[in-house]
């Protein structure tokens, strides 16, 4: 980080595009603290969110994508509807995990694989499938994870949770969908 | 009363209780149902994230169908995420710009939205659209000696919040007065249950489980409306045990689950086998408090 910042000429693109239509709801974050004392899991975050929020109207954008905080939100909602000046602060975390996405920058791989194998799923099968889904998960992320599950597995198993279905390969149910999107979106 | 029914992937795999207890006690209210043909994911937490248009692309597929056969007809979920998903594409469809683009990526699955559906929450409908006392006179077998702790979770009254408090939510307490059982008011009603964070971030997730399981821990058992909070709180409890270093259980039931006991449904009808923790203590309960009453 810089050590002195000038004020006169700082980049407001990224409050622009993690709070689109918003971003000057977000430039008038006050610092108040409110969203970091309503944050569930602050307290693991390497940067609080009154800071990130900070960060985002300074457009420190490899210093936001640096820290871990996005991943550790829960998307519980507490610190947009608490904030004193209306500002969307839980979808612009969505905004910023999405841009880290993009970038192949997501600081934590569990949540990469977590949303990569969800992803997959959805647009392969339309709905989605807890088994194949937790596999998908599993081995993307950490397969020694599963030994997590060796106590818990057999039970859901057992109680009906989850259940065995083959995987299909091929063309996936929502395909088209998906393609059309990130066309619209010009990523294609 | 009528509603086109969009159960949520949830409820094909984990939460099939949660569906079977759920269409049980609505027919035994006399709630119709039809259900969204060719339904597809809301998106969950993640569609959003892959891209902002997909967020709202994959809930706008299913109100486009939902406007198909409305007929008047709200939308009901039982699902908090599906939910909060519908209420953020209902809100992003105000703008006809970015509505224009939803319908651009829509056109390949043929469909059109116009942004005209109400979704409602299962939680709404049972504290809002039905009358107390119909509740009241469909129970058999009042869950006297039963405490209950309610817990909404957040997606259920947030950032959404047309039928309750987005803080402090009311909504369950006079139900659950209705079925006779007593409410365990308590700190983290509203809380989040830690979400897939109990998978990305397992430490950090059970925290959060565990804080609103131990809220609860003086109650004989937790109401939940959303199967996300559900597995979290009902599957995780050993973990959560560990984590806290000391021994954490209570049984956590469907809404719907304990409407059915009262109702005097069919306990297979209300899959209550499919617990993780088991329902015993809860059944016992009840159990003892009417051989009680016919004692005396």
């Amino acid at each position: 980080m810089a050590d002195v910042l000038d004020l006169t000429t700082l980049d407001r693109s990224l409050a622009q595009q993690v709070t689109p239509g918003r971003w000057e709801e977000m430039l008038s974050c006050i610092q108040c603290g409110t969203c970091s004392a309503s944050c569930p899991a602050a307290h693991a975050m390497d940067v609080s969110p009154r800071r990130m929020w900070r960060m985002v109207n300074l457009g420190l954008v490899d210093e936001i994508m640096h820290s871990k905080t996005m991943w550790l939100c829960s998307l519980c909602y507490q610190c947009q509807v608490r904030c004193p000046r209306g500002i969307p602060l839980t979808e612009t975390i969505t905004r910023l995990k999405e841009m880290a996405m993009e970038r192949g920058l997501v600081r934590s791989r569990a949540s990469a694989a977590f949303y990569r194998s969800f992803a997959y799923v959805m647009r392969h099968y339309g709905r989605m499938r807890e088994m194949e889904f937790m596999m998908r998960f599993i081995l993307s992320s950490n397969p020694l994870g599963a030994l997590g599950y060796i106590k818990l597995g057999p039970i859901l198993f057992l109680r009906g949770k989850v259940k065995l279905e083959l995987p299909t390969f091929g063309k996936g149910r929502l395909d088209r969908l998906f393609e059309r999107v990130a066309e619209l979106e010009g990523r294609k | 009363m009528k509603y086109t029914f969009y159960p949520g992937c949830s409820q094909e795999g984990t939460a099939l209780e949660y569906l079977h207890s759920t269409l049980a006690v609505l027919e035994a209210l006399g709630v119709e149902l039809e259900e969204l043909e060719d339904w597809t994911c809301c998106g969950a937490s993640v569609a959003a994230v892959m891209s902002d248009l997909l967020g709202a692309v994959m809930p706008a597929r299913n109100l486009a169908l939902a406007e198909q056969i409305a007929d008047g007809r709200d939308l009901l979920t039982v699902c908090s995420a599906c939910y909060t998903n519908f209420c953020r594409t209902v809100e992003a469809a105000a703008d006809p710009k970015r509505l224009q683009t939803i319908n651009q990526a829509l056109e390949v699955e043929g469909l059109t939205y116009h942004g005209t559906i109400r979704p409602r929450h299962l939680m709404d409908v049972l504290a809002n659209d039905i009358e107390l006392e119909a509740i009241k006179e469909k129970v058999q077998r009042p869950l006297e000696g039963l405490t209950v702790a309610p817990y909404y979770g957040c997606q259920t009254v947030r950032p959404f919040s047309p039928f309750d408090d987005d803080q402090r939510p009311t909504s369950m307490i006079a139900l659950l007065e209705a079925l006779g059982a007593t409410v365990h008011r308590h700190a983290r009603e509203a809380s989040c249950c830690g979400t897939s964070l109990v998978m990305t971030k397992q430490k950090v997730g059970l925290s959060m489980a565990g804080a609103v399981l131990e809220a609860a821990l003086p109650a004989d058992c937790i109401a939940v409306v959303c199967p996300m909070c559900h597995v979290n709180l009902d599957s995780y409890q050993d973990k959560v045990s560990g984590a806290l270093g000391k021994p954490v259980r209570i049984p956590v039931l469907f809404l719907p689950q304990l409407m059915g006991l009262a109702f005097g449904l069919p306990e297979e009808k209300l899959g209550l086998r499919r617990l993780v923790t088991p329902a015993r203590p809860v059944l016992e309960k009840i159990h003892n408090a009417h051989h009680a009453t016919r004692d005396t």
